[in-house]
């Protein structure tokens, strides 16, 4: 992949660069993070890095907080290149980081977390008595009002993000890093929260974003870097770029071969919600009134930028959580609040599912294959006799679960954990299809799988379409879900927001969708 | 400098790494030995001749290995379900209520060959309704089990102490002990010796497990919620009830050491039959890898270990018995909490080699 | 009759302190390193450890102070082994510390019988290998009773009023937020153990050169475990858990004198329900029926940084 800087005015270098980054690169284990990003970061400017979640944001920033060490590369702090051991060297050269999770003590007051790691003695009570004047003076400033003595937990997230700002200022940061800010805030919130960027620019504040939501790049930044697969893949000055070539380089294409499919032969409704929300347990609105409905002999796609709600769905439609709002039937069965069902249940009513996070939900990593492939029907016939595991039976079933979906090595004794990610995939796409269920619940279905599985699941899943089972696919790949799909629903900030027929759906209409740019 | 390294083989992790953490729990033994002044090759011969030189020896041993299965089963089952049942003590003690009420109430009119199951029974019920108040605190009422399994240890204690000296006291009696069971309860003896049928009740339980854990639809259940309670939420478990079941197998077995050692060997109820064996099965679950047959394997260790001790400390006055109490706590600390200390190194040398 | 209670009330609290000493030292310690993140159920260890050492060493060396030392050292010792398997190799801190209750339940009578030959006894202590009574301020109480009194508003001093107790509080709680801001994880929660093994090392030299005259086999007969329990019945707060000592202390009191007594009424009051009281309370505060323990949030998590 080229990085793309040419014409952008990130390249000319007539404004103080604040940081340089030279080619850093990081891998944990097998899995390359960071590769070979370089990046220029004007001073007292806001300066966007926008890609999908996995994209090497955070790991890049991290890097330049020194919370982990670049196994490549150099970073130039005016000018300088530093070397950055520890979160104190960062600090040291007036870098804050203002983290994705706040990195806050809900027990401790305000006060007490601003002076944590900066107490100014070895009693409390100067620095203290110190911080409050300190903190008095940047309230003002900048316009960061916030009660010294009130506890954190007591504090809203809104509030609890302004403490971290005032903690990074503290410390005397001149460059502050906001890792997905408003990931946690309300719309009101967020939109106090780029007032406030906007005061701290105008102080002369450098300020990195980190965030998927294109919304907020155009709003706020001078500068955007977009990362995908732990690449820069552009570099744009903010007013020569649009939210459409944003999305489309935030989201890629994989090169995917044409998906030969018949039109749907639609049946009946299999499962319908209607005004369906969940709120968590801190009052945050995850869901908010979902309709939908997912006939037999059709897949739906469910397209949006990650973090959207998507996840809850799936959640809420598999009986994991219980909606805290609203409706839900599934093959007759009814669902609400009071009348929550358990996963085991929706399996008996005809529903599977294929979870998102393959490794901790879709399968237990130290089991053996040939166990993996009877997670949540180990106790249905024939793998069970009321009590007794048949053990050749299950065996006998993973052997061929691994023979029609092509699962390589095909060994049923050898841990799930030890099978590549396209092979785990197979394995548990294979356990939930076999089932023949009338309702097919997919999350993510090709993530970390190489492109030769990723045609192999699409066939596989237009088969159980075509056999009558109502499948719903949830991806960020937007291009897989155009393939896929006969029908697109967008999701954005819990609720949906588009309802395309796919073979009239185009790329750029639903990349304004996913970004809320076209709210309708 | 790459900070990932290459795990280690299957047969590194399960056979290679616990062995050398036992080596080195047997090394710093050895040193403690030489400080007391004892040659420690010359303990080494007398603690095996005393564990396996005889007959009798051995028959000892396997006396003392029934108990250090139980308890390391009951330790192994809660594991597995990802819970760390540290009350055996004290679920092994109440059992013995269990077993030694049910004698006493019925060994007048039940002929032996229902008596004994009776017995058995009471004492596996009784250990499981005690290992169960931990767990549905922990379920329903989120108290940690560790906390409260330790605390249910002494609250064990208090109340054998109470009802022994207070209530089952046999009638004129100076000591704080049951009346002797009835002849009928006794099981048979092997070896002619402490040694009895509970070894085999012992091994049926290994086999039990086994096929529990790794044949059952509930079985598979729990070691799901033990590595992965996310997947077991996925699958449909209900993880309360769950831990429910876990510990209350955790503490059916751990309250059949009353059978061996009620049933088998002392013949009424007294104070304390359990000392030690709870906390050891710790120890042994830890070296048997939570696996029924590593369990027997370092139950027959930790038995000749024992008995052998035992056998030491008439030879030679410096050693006393609690030196097993040491080794067993070195145990511990080298194949659990100090389980990793060796594998920077093991990793080094193997992937050199390879 | 008046009279009567006041001395039965006076003689009472007298007892309850002396019992409750080791109490109060040992939970002090357990919650410097609790609050930092690491249980301690291995207290009971330390102090049995101590109280060994202390004995051991007053008995050669005819010292009560060098004894005092010992013991110190000696839970010191076990104190750093639990960090080493706990912070440094990230080990399981139950397991360690019940390895170590029974390593110390073990090696102390080993050594006992190795150097005294008296089955796991130390030969009795003289007036000056013991730390006798002071005559001052009150008659029959040792200098290591004011000790433990004073360990309670230093321990509340030192986790709420320094730059130290800021950064101990915050590594029980949340450990990555100690580490963004730069401070060392490991530091200090190594600095939390030693402090334990400190405190608990006097309450074990306490029970074996003050209170009594020499050590016995397993003569802390589960004071760590009582102590724990206070910790967490005082919500691992320094003077709530000082209460709770005095309260478990003042049960402990109270079964000594019941013993054998008959209540009009109630007829003869079961000694060992008092035994099991501290646990039972604790239990069910534990489960939420009295008022809410909460831990602190990091506690029993060993604490990876990745590189």
């Amino acid at each position: 992949m080229q990085v793309l800087t040419s014409d952008s005015s990130i390249e000319r270098s007539s404004i103080d660069l604040a940081i340089e980054l030279r080619s850093i690169d990081k891998s944990f284990g097998s899995v390359h993070a960071v590769r070979d990003v370089s990046m220029r970061i004007e001073a007292g400017r806001v300066t966007g890095i926008v890609g999908e979640n996995g994209a090497g944001k955070s790991t890049l920033m991290s890097i330049l907080y020194g919370l982990y060490r670049a196994d490549a590369g150099e970073i130039l702090v005016g000018g300088a290149a530093m070397q950055m051991d520890s979160p104190r060297d960062a600090i040291a050269h007036g870098i804050g980081m203002v983290h994705q999770h706040f990195m806050l003590i809900d027990s401790f007051t305000v006060l007490e977390n601003l002076v944590l790691g900066a107490e100014g003695g070895a009693l409390l009570a100067n620095g203290l008595a110190a911080a409050r004047a300190e903190l008095g003076r940047l309230s003002r400033e900048y316009g960061l009002t916030v009660d010294p003595d009130a506890l954190v937990a007591d504090l809203s997230v809104g509030e609890q993000q302004r403490v971290e700002i005032l903690k990074v200022l503290f410390r005397g940061a001149r460059i502050l890093i906001l890792d997905e800010p408003s990931a946690v805030l309300t719309p009101q919130e967020a939109d106090q929260l780029f007032r406030i960027l906007a005061t701290l620019k105008a102080h002369g504040v450098t300020v990195v974003l980190i965030t998927h939501k294109l919304r907020e790049i155009m709003a706020a930044t001078d500068a955007v870097y977009v990362m995908r697969q732990g690449e820069i893949v552009a570099g744009r000055a903010t007013s020569d770029t649009n939210p459409e070539e944003l999305a489309e380089l935030m989201v890629g294409r994989k090169v995917l071969t044409h998906l030969d499919k018949a039109p749907p032969r639609r049946g009946e409704v299999v499962l319908r919600a209607e005004h369906l929300s969940l709120v968590d347990a801190r009052g945050v609105r995850l869901l908010e009134d979902i309709g939908l409905e997912l006939r037999a002999g059709e897949i739906v796609g469910i397209a949006g930028v990650s973090g959207n709600g998507q996840t809850e769905l799936l959640q809420v439609l598999a009986g994991i959580r219980a909606p805290t709002g609203g409706r839900l039937e599934v093959c007759g069965r009814t669902i609400d609040a009071e009348h929550p069902v358990d996963p085991a249940e929706m399996r008996e009513l005809g529903l599977a599912h294929v979870p998102e996070d393959r490794l901790r939900q879709g399968m237990v990593a130290d089991f053996r294959a040939s166990e993996t492939s009877i997670l949540g029907y180990h106790e249905d016939e024939p793998f069970s006799n009321h009590w007794l595991l048949d053990g050749p039976a299950v065996g006998k079933h993973c052997t061929e679960l691994m023979q029609r979906f092509d699962v390589r090595p095909r060994a049923p004794g050898l841990h799930s954990a030890s099978f590549s990610g396209g092979n785990q995939q197979k394995l548990v796409l294979a356990r939930e299809m076999d089932q023949a269920p009338k309702v097919l619940l997919v999350g993510q279905p090709t993530r970390g799988v190489d492109i030769g599985a990723i045609e192999f699941i699409h066939r596989e899943l237009v088969k159980s379409r075509d056999a009558g089972c109502a499948v719903l696919v949830v991806s960020v790949e937007l291009e897989e879900i155009l393939s896929l799909a006969d029908r697109i629903l967008v999701m954005f900030a819990g609720r949906i927001v588009g309802d395309v027929d796919a073979a009239a759906a185009n790329e750029r209409q639903l990349g304004l969708m996913m970004a809320g740019a076209q709210a309708t | 400098m790459s900070t990932t390294r290459r795990p280690l083989p299957v047969w590194a992790d399960i056979v290679l790494l616990p062995l050398i953490n036992i080596a080195l729990a047997f090394i710093v033994v050895g040193i403690i030995v030489a400080i007391i002044g004892v040659n420690p090759v010359e303990a080494l011969r007398l603690l095996v001749a005393g564990a396996v030189g005889s007959p009798d020896a051995i028959a000892y041993t396997l006396y003392y290995a029934t108990n250090f299965i139980f308890t390391g089963l009951a330790v192994s089952v809660a594991f597995h379900a990802g819970l760390f049942n540290i009350g055996g003590e004290g679920q092994a003690y109440i059992g013995g209520l269990g077993c030694g009420l049910a004698i006493l109430a019925f060994d007048r009119f039940l002929p032996a060959w229902l008596l004994i199951p009776v017995a058995i029974v009471a004492a596996a019920l009784f250990g499981a309704a005690w290992a169960a108040v931990p767990a549905w605190l922990q379920a329903w009422h989120g108290s940690h089990i560790v906390i409260t399994t330790i605390m249910f240890n002494f609250v064990a204690s208090a109340l054998m102490v109470y009802l022994l000296v207070n209530v089952l006291i046999a009638p004129g009696s100076m000591t704080p002990q049951s009346r002797p069971f009835a002849a009928s309860a006794a099981l048979p003896v092997l070896m002619g010796s402490t040694l009895n049928l509970s070894i085999a009740l012992a091994l049926a339980c290994c086999i039990g497990v086994w096929v529990f854990l790794w044949h059952t639809s509930w079985g598979y259940a729990l070691r799901t919620m033990g590595h992965s309670p996310s997947a077991a939420i996925y699958a449909g478990t209900n993880l309360k009830r769950m831990t429910m079941l876990a510990m209350c197998l955790s503490g059916a077995l751990a309250g059949l050491v009353a059978v061996n050692e009620l049933l088998g060997v002392q013949h009424r109820v007294l104070l304390d039959f359990q000392a030690g064996y709870g906390f050891a099965g710790i120890a042994v679950a830890l070296m048997g890898r939570n696996h029924p047959l590593g369990v027997v394997l370092a139950a027959l260790l930790f038995g000749a270990l024992q008995q052998g001790g035992a056998e030491l400390s008439f030879d030679l006055p410096g050693i006393n018995r609690e030196m097993v109490v040491v080794i067993q706590g070195l145990v511990i600390l080298f194949s659990g909490a100090l389980e990793h200390l060796p594998r920077p190194w093991l990793q080094t040398l193997l992937s050199r080699r390879a | 009759m008046m009279d009567e209670v006041l001395s039965i009330a006076f003689l009472m609290s007298a007892a309850t302190l002396r019992v409750a000493t080791p109490l109060i030292l040992c939970a002090m310690g357990g919650l410097f390193s609790e609050r930092s993140g690491i249980i301690d159920v291995g207290l009971e260890g330390k102090m049995l450890m101590a109280a060994f050492f202390a004995a051991a060493t007053a008995s050669a060396t005819g010292s009560a102070w060098a004894g005092v030392g010992a013991g110190v050292i000696a839970a010191e010792a076990l104190a750093l082994l639990h960090g080493f398997a706990c912070i440094t190799h990230r080990g399981n801190q139950v397991v360690s510390g019940v390895a170590l209750n029974i390593l110390a339940a073990g090696l102390t009578v080993v050594l006992g019988n190795a150097w005294f030959k008296q089955g796991g006894l130390t030969p009795p202590l003289t007036a000056n290998e013991r730390l006798m009574p002071l005559a001052f301020p009150n008659a029959g109480d040792s200098i290591l009773v004011y000790v433990a009194l004073l360990s309670v508003p230093f321990t509340w001093w030192l986790v709420g009023r320094t730059r130290f107790g800021l950064r101990l509080r915050a590594v029980g709680e949340l450990p990555l937020a100690v580490d963004a801001a730069g401070i060392s994880v490991a530091g200090l929660r190594y600095r939390a153990v030693l402090l334990c093994g400190l405190l608990a090392g006097l309450a074990g030299a306490y029970i074996a050169i003050a209170q009594n005259a020499g050590f016995t086999r397993d003569m802390t007969a589960g004071q760590g475990f009582i102590a724990l329990a206070a910790l967490i019945f005082g919500k691992w707060r320094p003077f709530s858990a000082f209460g709770a000592c005095l309260m478990f202390g003042l049960l402990d009191a109270i079964a000594i004198r019941l013993q054998g007594l008959k209540v009009p009424g109630i007829g003869e009051v079961p000694v060992q329900l008092f035994q099991a009281l501290p646990y039972l309370l604790t239990m069910f505060l534990l489960a939420g029926f009295i008022g809410r323990a909460v831990a602190p949030k990091a506690i029993g998590v060993p604490y990876t940084k990745e590189h």
